[in-house]
């Protein structure tokens, strides 16, 4: 459930630069999300539908672009990314690892319209 | 006419800069800050309640205890432990925030204590989310939880200082594969610091309180 926080940062921030862009709708929000972050996009969506009503995001469509865990094994440097579970380096099986990708939770950018 | 608005920001980024006015606040008054994140039951108030046995007569601590449902069940058995603990009720919801610790921070007598101790809500997924602007992390698991936690609930083996193990006196009954379970926090997080501890018989909560000690000494020791 600590998706609609979450929501609702997504609202503001799109709605602050919608707002700075003289937009008269948010038409489309694009979301990046590492497969390690622990969001759930039907969550986000739910919300999103509920909160975003009334505002210039109204009606908007949420993308969501799902960035794979990559990871980097500090002993043997093999890079590899995570299919499924957590496993150890599959060349060495160390698991002295680094992330290297997987973590991102941002967004993008927005499309809006305007009144031009 | 439609077009599109770069943003490129981090959507977390308001909770974090909250939790930065929360780090400043807490080194202004030369207090470590340490968030504890489990899910429930694992221990956390006990474990807490060890570490203040332990380390009562060293380091002066404090803690902030947050639940969902209005209680006080973890904060009354702190003060009767003899330290000050604030109970931070989070309406319902599932983690403690920046803002809500930013909220319990003036009841906390920070310039009397030396450690402050946070213990979250206990829940695997959304604390992970939320910085408090504590120091540093530490989860607690423990052996009846199941060994695969690691790999169901990564984030929040990200980004920890020291996990420790509690319940241990409970191994020879359950099918608790430790090498497995320590083997995915590592992968998630090498650097990670492991106790085995059990609250019941008193093990390991010696290296633990020694430990988190010099911690404190460390950060309150001026770098030169």
């Amino acid at each position: 459930m600590h998706e609609l926080p979450i929501t609702q940062s997504i609202l503001r921030i799109a709605n602050e630069h919608g707002e700075k862009s003289s937009a008269t709708r948010v038409t489309d929000l694009y979301l990046v999300i590492g497969q390690l972050s622990s969001i759930v996009d039907d969550s986000i969506q739910f919300y999103w539908d509920i909160i975003s009503k009334g505002t210039l995001c109204e009606g908007a469509t949420l993308h969501f672009e799902r960035i794979p865990a990559k990871l980097l094994c500090l002993d043997c440097s093999t890079t590899y990314t995570l299919d499924g579970e957590l496993s150890a380096c599959p060349q060495c099986n160390s698991t002295r690892i680094t992330v290297q990708a997987g973590e991102e939770f941002r967004m993008d950018s927005i499309e809006i319209e305007t009144g031009d | 006419m439609s077009k599109i608005v770069n943003v490129v920001e981090e959507i977390m980024s308001s909770n974090d800069d909250l939790a930065a006015q929360n780090r400043t606040r807490l080194d202004t008054a030369h207090v470590l800050g340490m968030n504890i994140m489990a899910s429930p039951g694992s221990g956390k108030t006990s474990v807490i309640l060890q570490t203040i046995e332990a380390l009562k007569d060293k380091l002066r601590l404090a803690v902030v205890e947050g639940d969902t449902a209005p209680v006080s069940i973890d904060a009354d058995k702190v003060i009767l432990a003899g330290m000050p603990a604030v109970q931070i009720n989070t309406g319902g919801s599932c983690h403690l925030d920046a803002v809500m610790l930013r909220q319990a921070l003036p009841e906390v007598p920070l310039d009397d204590i030396d450690l402050l101790i946070v213990e979250n809500v206990g829940n695997l997924i959304c604390p992970a989310s939320f910085s408090l602007g504590t120091h540093f992390n530490v989860v607690i698991a423990s052996v009846p939880e199941g060994d695969d936690k690691p790999y169901k609930y990564p984030k929040i083996y990200r980004g920890i200082d020291a996990l420790i193990l509690n319940k241990i006196d409970l191994l020879p009954y359950i099918d608790f594969d430790v090498d497995y379970f320590k083997r995915g926090v590592q992968i998630l997080n090498p650097n990670v610091v492991f106790f085995d501890v059990s609250c019941k018989t008193g093990e390991g909560i010696a290296a633990w309180a020694a430990w988190l000690k010099q911690r404190v000494q460390a950060f309150q020791t001026p770098a030169n």
